[in-house]
């Protein structure tokens, strides 16, 4: 079987997110007075080959925590879809 | 004096591996080696110094991917021996994202790639690579970063004060710690720490930027100079 896992890494809601912010001033200048925030994070996709759904998201949490994200500075959410 | 031999490792994308090799080698009786990233054997060396630079292209997160080169596990190991490692710049983000040292380091507060000398206070001179400095002495070293905003947990913060792990702090010229002097938005305006036994310091001013009169500061060669006499003496 094989997976896509969906990864996303975001800043933690207390940390300075610089280029969110320099993203959001540049859409200010636009004129989308609407937009009151922006962060930005990373999306990854990564295919694993295991038994099942279970094994394969052990995996994808294995890897965001030792290599993907900082868990000092960021969060992470997986979403895994059968491929 | 005894022989000291200093190994500099270089990852793909260092780029003050050089500059650090000579800084470190202007003193008598030092050897200087450069270590490949994928090599597994330190060889003969008593110091070991991650320079600066952009490791692996900064690709994931600065140091991320370094962490994990063949090199780094001998190097987590001579540390565990207690024996002396130094981390400039991206070596310092590559001691934290290998857990040699505590917290992270994110983008610097206003956005901007810092390129400049800056007066770095030292608040702890008794460690083996500061012990040629007075306590509370004002530098002046060069920083070079995009990604020096230094951040850890309360805790974590607080035990790095209590331990005396701070070993340098962004200052005025004056030696006042104020938001202005900040450079980067780092908490507690930390440049430099050190790990609980000592062995282990990280910064992100450059000392070897800052080794001969030529360049605008004599400051930092006397961080080498302390390490090795430290090994000498050993």
């Amino acid at each position: 079987m094989a997976y896509k896992a969906k990864i996303q890494v975001t800043l933690r809601p207390s940390i300075l997110d610089v280029q969110g912010k320099a993203v959001g001033h540049a859409l200010d200048n636009l004129g989308y007075s609407a937009v009151d925030a922006v962060r930005i994070g990373k999306y990854i996709e990564v295919t694993i080959s295991g038994e099942d759904e279970k094994a394969a998201g052990q995996t994808a949490d294995e890897i965001c925590r030792k290599l993907l994200a900082n868990t000092v500075m960021e969060d992470y959410s997986i979403e895994l879809e059968k491929i | 004096m005894a022989e000291v031999t200093i190994g500099v490792v270089v990852f793909p994308g260092s780029n003050c591996d050089h500059d650090t090799e000579y800084a470190a080698g202007l003193f008598d009786g030092v050897k200087t080696r450069m270590l490949w990233h994928n090599d597994h054997d330190l060889q003969d060396c008593d110091m070991i110094i991650l320079p600066g630079g952009f490791s692996y292209g900064d690709y994931l997160r600065a140091g991320s991917i370094a962490r994990f080169s063949p090199i780094m596990r001998e190097v987590i190991g001579f540390a565990g021996e207690g024996r002396p490692v130094l981390g400039i710049c991206n070596g310092f983000q590559v001691l934290l994202e290998s857990g040699l040292l505590e917290g992270a380091l994110s983008r610097n507060r206003d956005k901007k790639f810092i390129c400049r000398h800056v007066p770095v206070r030292v608040e702890n001179a008794t460690t083996i690579f500061t012990s040629l400095y007075r306590q509370g002495e004002v530098l002046q070293l060069p920083v070079a970063h995009g990604e020096g905003n230094y951040f850890a947990p309360r805790e974590t913060v607080e035990s790095l004060e209590a331990n005396n792990q701070i070993v340098f702090r962004y200052c005025d010229p004056e030696g006042n710690i104020t938001d202005e002097s900040n450079l980067n938005g780092s908490v507690g305006s930390i440049a430099g720490i050190v790990n609980a036994k000592g062995n282990v310091l990280g910064l992100m001013p450059h000392p070897e930027r800052a080794s001969e009169a030529l360049l605008g500061s004599e400051d930092g060669s006397r961080m080498f100079r302390s390490a090795i006499d430290y090994l000498a003496g050993a």
